[in-house]
């Protein structure tokens, strides 16, 4: 057996082998700017951070179990709370990887199409905006936080408006969506990106370029395009390096290739290339593009696809998922990177073999060490925040 | 793209290292040999026209109630925009004693640390030749591989009655 346990004695002899100026200092669970229950362990030399293990697992709610153990429309409530920040996104791709084993892809209503797309850059500018503000906060900058929660709000409400439920919403559905959108959601909506763009540009006045700030996050934790890749960062991680990966753009699924937007990239205006400004304001830059793209949703399905009365959201939702046995993994952007569904069907059950998720809080999480050593323990603070995790996707 | 990259094996490292190609799914799958597992991850990694650079998921696999696992690898191609999954299957007999052993590719890339000590934590699959194997979500004194299907829950845990 000790083979299998080697892994553990080699740690538990590196936490007794420190040196008598060194010093084990837990950060977390409870600490505020880990954004959850997340436990650092980290090994210091004064101010200097030598060495970080992480340990995961506090918000461990057995998802794979779960999926396997159910049919696949009962698991999109349970997708909800993998990243409980983008829940739509979340079960957007959920929903993608059993239609496209279904075959049904090709043949959902385009207003379906829309309105999931709608409702997901929503959620995308909900999640940047948490994001945004408590990077603000855990570097000292409160406002920028009030002010980032106070136009989530509105928001929610509009989400909470189309599902019924704030934040973890039970909305798309394999084959179409819980309902339509409620009538006059296309006009409030517009009403929110009007008073929205505004309120960007004062963020960035406030935040983005404060003199404060950028000593805080410029020539911080600098992430080389290579090392991203290698430890599997996607999203605004690997973005802020300098890669042109959106797998919107990639994949070009749903409706996205009908529709103009930008990929921002890192350009290392404040510092060096990848650093934590950076960083943060790739996610700035994405809200910008995100009501970008919400703009021409919102005049498509107040123009081309309009509500009818024969409009049925509904209309290709199976009864029953029937699929032959099969693998498949399917990848979406979600406002933290890569998600991703792998599913193994069987046949004659609408249960899963086995559904693994792949979440890139989870994969992005993995190079903080890399990242952290050697630098001191107030920029630990800031690099974690750059990161941008939610605990729901790293434990699963 | 999947008879290319089996091209370029048979070409590399030799035909004994494909077990099989399936192609009934949306994504074809490369089935392959544990042995030669690592040595083709760099080849696919670091050769000109493939560059698989991009490691998105490990996931185990449990065929209950065959006596068999398997551990699949999905890669992407950050210059080329493609895709591939590979898979490596072992024949086990879920002893506790005798767990499916999988070489580690985190020496290829270093996500595969992470996603290999899920695999390891919940699904008991061993990888030779990794850094930091322990257990990741579930606590150090867990016993058992929860996503097993023939995993049963503990009647007890550190003497207190759970059940």
């Amino acid at each position: 057996m000790t083979r299998y346990t080697e892994g553990l004695e080699n740690y538990k002899k590196k936490i007794a082998s420190i040196t008598s100026q060194e010093m084990v200092i837990n950060m977390g669970p409870q600490h505020p700017s880990t954004h959850g229950v997340l436990r650092l362990e980290l090994i210091t030399d004064g101010e200097v951070v030598k060495d970080i293990i992480p340990h995961l697992g506090y918000l461990h709610r057995c998802f794979d179990k779960h999926a396997e153990s159910m049919n696949y429309g009962k698991t999109i409530p349970f997708t909800d709370r993998l990243d409980y920040l983008s829940s739509m996104n979340n079960s957007h791709a959920f929903v993608m990887g059993v239609e496209r084993m279904l075959k049904i892809a090709d043949k959902l209503p385009k207003r379906v199409e829309y309105i999931r797309v709608l409702v997901c850059e929503l959620n995308r500018i909900a999640s940047h905006l948490i994001a945004i503000g408590t990077y603000g906060i855990d570097i000292g900058a409160f406002t920028p936080f009030m002010w980032c929660f106070r136009d989530r709000e509105h928001i929610m409400n509009m989400l909470e408006w189309a599902s019924g439920s704030r934040m973890l919403y039970n909305y798309i559905w394999v084959g179409g969506l819980f309902y339509d959108l409620p009538v006059g959601f296309e006009a409030r909506c517009q009403e929110f990106v009007e008073y929205f763009k505004p309120k960007l540009v004062e963020l960035d006045d406030l935040l983005s370029n404060n003199q404060i700030f950028i000593s805080r996050t410029a020539n911080i934790g600098a992430l080389p395009a290579d090392v991203a890749i290698n430890y599997g960062c996607s999203g605004p991680m690997l973005r802020a390096s300098g890669i042109k990966w959106d797998l919107r753009r990639v994949d070009g699924y749903s409706v996205y290739p009908e529709l103009d937007f930008e990929i921002p990239v890192g350009k290392g205006e404040m510092g060096t290339l990848g650093d934590c400004w950076d960083r943060y304001k790739v996610r700035v830059d994405e809200v910008k593009e995100s009501v970008k793209i919400i703009e021409q949703c919102l005049q498509r399905l107040q123009l081309d696809f309009k509500r009818t009365p024969d409009f049925d959201p509904r209309g290709l939702v199976p009864k029953k998922v029937n699929l032959k046995a099969q693998e498949y993994y399917v990848r979406a952007e979600n406002p933290k990177g890569e998600l991703g569904f792998h599913f193994i069907t069987q046949e004659k059950t609408d249960v899963p073999r086995r559904v693994k998720a792949r979440g890139p809080s989870f994969n992005n999480l993995s190079v903080l060490p890399e990242l952290g050593k050697g630098q001191l323990i107030a920029d630990l603070i800031a690099i974690l925040g750059s990161i941008d995790i939610v605990l729901g996707e790293v434990d699963r | 793209m999947i008879t290319k990259v089996k091209d370029l094996i048979i070409a590399n490292i030799g035909e004994q290292a494909i077990v099989r190609v399936e192609e009934e799914h949306l994504q074809p799958i490369l089935v392959l040999q544990a042995e030669s597992l690592v040595e083709i991850a760099f080849l696919l990694r670091d050769t000109a026209g493939y560059y698989f650079d991009f490691l998105s998921n490990i996931s185990a696999v449990d065929y209950h109630p065959d006596a068999r696992f398997a551990v699949v690898y999905h890669l992407a191609s950050i210059p080329y925009q493609t895709q591939l999954t590979l898979k490596v299957e072992v024949e086990n007999d879920r002893r506790s004693d005798n767990l499916p052993e999988v070489p580690s590719v985190a020496s290829v890339w270093r996500t595969a640390e992470w996603h290999e000590r899920e695999a390891f934590d919940l699904m008991g699959v061993f990888f030779t030749g990794h850094p930091d194997l322990r257990r990741i979500l579930l606590p150090d004194d867990w016993q058992g591989y929860p996503l097993r299907k023939d995993y049963e829950d503990a009647e007890t845990y550190h003497g207190i009655a759970i059940k």
